[in-house]
């Protein structure tokens, strides 16, 4: 027996029903829906919203700069020291590894990679925070003070990953780069003049543009489906766990997904 | 006052509570009694609106909640102060914000006024310099103590207390239950308070209603219930073997 929660209009009912995987994903989509309408709505009180805001800026995205940077730095390296390994053709010029070390950090790696880390570290931290507001009482609280809990809890975040994910992932772009010159500098991989001259080779601001939009669109499922499984939750501590868990799991499935999905559509 | 009529919920089909029909008095602490799983804080969550009655109307004074739309709900919910079991507290926010939050969501008081209301409301739960306390740093008396100074931040009409004494000592919940008492006749708040603690019922239970499975099945007042002519609202009350070899002995 699976026990799905309806979440409309503040009133949570219980459903037990036998639902096969197929109609317990569509019914999880149509819950999702439905509270996405809820935190979609103008917040409660507009000074509190910035200063929420602020301090989901600073603790979803900032305290996420310093191991960024850190995985950045060090796959940057990695995948020019791969790239120079693999591409072993006198016939291709040295400055190409520089180009393709571009292309992956630009289009796949920064904007989707840290995203589905960011999805771990950011995923998790909403839906716990939230799922443990929901079994102690904590959004019930909200409810009954006339407050949309969906909205006051969720809309911050989304507006605070979809502001600051982006200027994350031209940080990891840029560290990435900084990376594999550095790897070329000091471990002597390919002359690091060849590997700026790839780098600059062919760029087109387009390729940032799609990386940005990717990631935006991520963030925003990150935050909207991990909150969406933090307010879910019933029960205690082990149902916050596993519902962590799931946030994880689907946010970095959802953006494995939307990831094919928008390669196909605007480069394939 | 607040009336409750012909009120039903269902929950997959089986039903938790069957035609409750009853009032709770203003300037009064009405309690609503009965074993763990028999529908009390399914009528207590109707009530105060997160869930949705299958059928029948709650009234405040006379103005309907059941049919209100979702914004005159809103203002009726301002009404409502609301002491959960745990408390409730924003484990993010300190004391003082945590009873500032009402003020600041939902009142156009000024900062002096709402900082002022946040002294007030704590120094009539007896918790001075507790301020900068965030709930994590509270005791389990002290926690509920702050909600119920959470509870009236806004001067609310209508005070719900749903087992304000769980995870108390006796001494502790005798406090919490005179201070809800008092604070119900000062400011004349209809008050109702969801507990299965007989001590409470016996000390500031001027109105109780008894729910069995679902049903009401007795109401009337502390003075009535140890004289109550009704078995299944009597093995509630004599449940424990002490207070009822202590009462037979009286």
């Amino acid at each position: 027996m699976n026990i799905f929660s309806i979440v409309n209009n503040g009133e949570k009912t219980e459903k037990a029903v036998h639902l096969n995987i197929v109609e317990r994903i569509l019914h999880d989509i149509g819950d999702y829906l439905l509270l996405m309408k809820r935190f979609f709505s103008k917040p409660e009180n507009g000074p509190y919203f910035r200063k929420q805001l602020v301090d989901e800026i600073n603790g979803l995205c900032i305290d996420s700069l310093l191991i960024v940077s850190i995985i950045s730095i060090f796959m940057g390296a990695v995948i020019t020291i791969q790239t120079n390994l693999q591409i072993e053709n006198p016939l291709l010029p040295t400055w190409t590894i520089g180009f393709v070390v571009r292309q992956s950090i630009v289009l796949e790696f920064a904007p989707t990679i840290i995203s589905v880390f960011l999805a771990g570290k950011i995923g998790s931290r909403i839906a716990s925070e939230i799922g443990t507001m929901k079994v102690t009482e904590q959004v019930d609280a909200l409810e009954t003070m006339g407050i949309n809990s969906a909205s006051h809890l969720i809309l911050p975040k989304i507006v605070a990953c979809t502001f600051i994910n982006p200027l994350l992932i031209i940080i990891g772009i840029f560290l990435g780069l900084l990376g594999g010159w550095g790897a070329c500098e000091f471990l002597g991989t390919i002359p690091s003049s060849q590997y700026i001259e790839g780098i600059r080779s062919w760029f087109l601001a387009r390729d940032i543009y799609y990386a940005i939009f990717k990631t935006l669109t991520f963030a925003f499922v990150i935050a909207s489906v991990s909150g969406y499984w933090g307010y879910i939750t019933k029960g205690g501590a082990l149902e916050v766990g596993k519902t962590s868990t799931k946030a994880v799991v689907n946010s970095s499935f959802m953006i494995l997904l939307l990831d094919l999905l928008l390669t196909e559509l605007f480069l394939g | 006052m607040v009336k409750v009529e012909n009120v039903y919920k269902f929950f997959d089909g089986k039903e938790v509570l069957h035609d409750i029909t009853c009032q709770f008095e203003p300037g009064k602490t009405n309690l609503i009694i009965g074993q763990s799983g028999s529908g009390k804080t399914v009528l207590m969550k109707c009530l105060i609106g997160l869930y949705e009655a299958d059928q029948g109307t709650i009234f405040y004074d006379k103005r309907d909640f059941s049919n209100m739309s979702k914004k005159e709900r809103k203002y009726m919910r301002q009404e409502m102060g609301v002491l959960f079991q745990g408390g409730a507290l924003f484990d993010s926010m300190t004391v003082k914000e945590n009873i500032m939050f009402p003020l600041i969501m939902l009142s156009n008081e000024t900062a002096s006024e709402k900082n002022d209301r946040v002294d007030f409301c704590l120094e009539r739960v007896n918790l001075k310099d507790t301020h900068e306390l965030y709930p994590s740093q509270l005791s389990g008396g002290m926690k509920k103590r702050v909600a119920i100074a959470r509870a009236i931040a806004l001067n609310p009409k209508y005070l719900f207390c749903d087992e304000p004494n769980s995870g108390l000592d006796p001494k502790t919940s005798l406090v919490i239950d005179e201070l809800i008492s008092e604070i119900t006749h000062e400011y004349q708040m209809t008050t109702i308070i969801n507990t299965h603690d007989m001590n409470s019922v016996m000390a500031i239970g001027e109105t109780v209603s008894f729910i069995f499975e679902g049903k009401l099945w007795w109401q009337g007042s502390n003075k009535d219930i140890l004289n109550a002519d009704n078995e299944e609202l009597n093995n509630f009350v004599y449940a424990n073997k002490f207070v009822h070899q202590f009462l037979s002995k009286k």
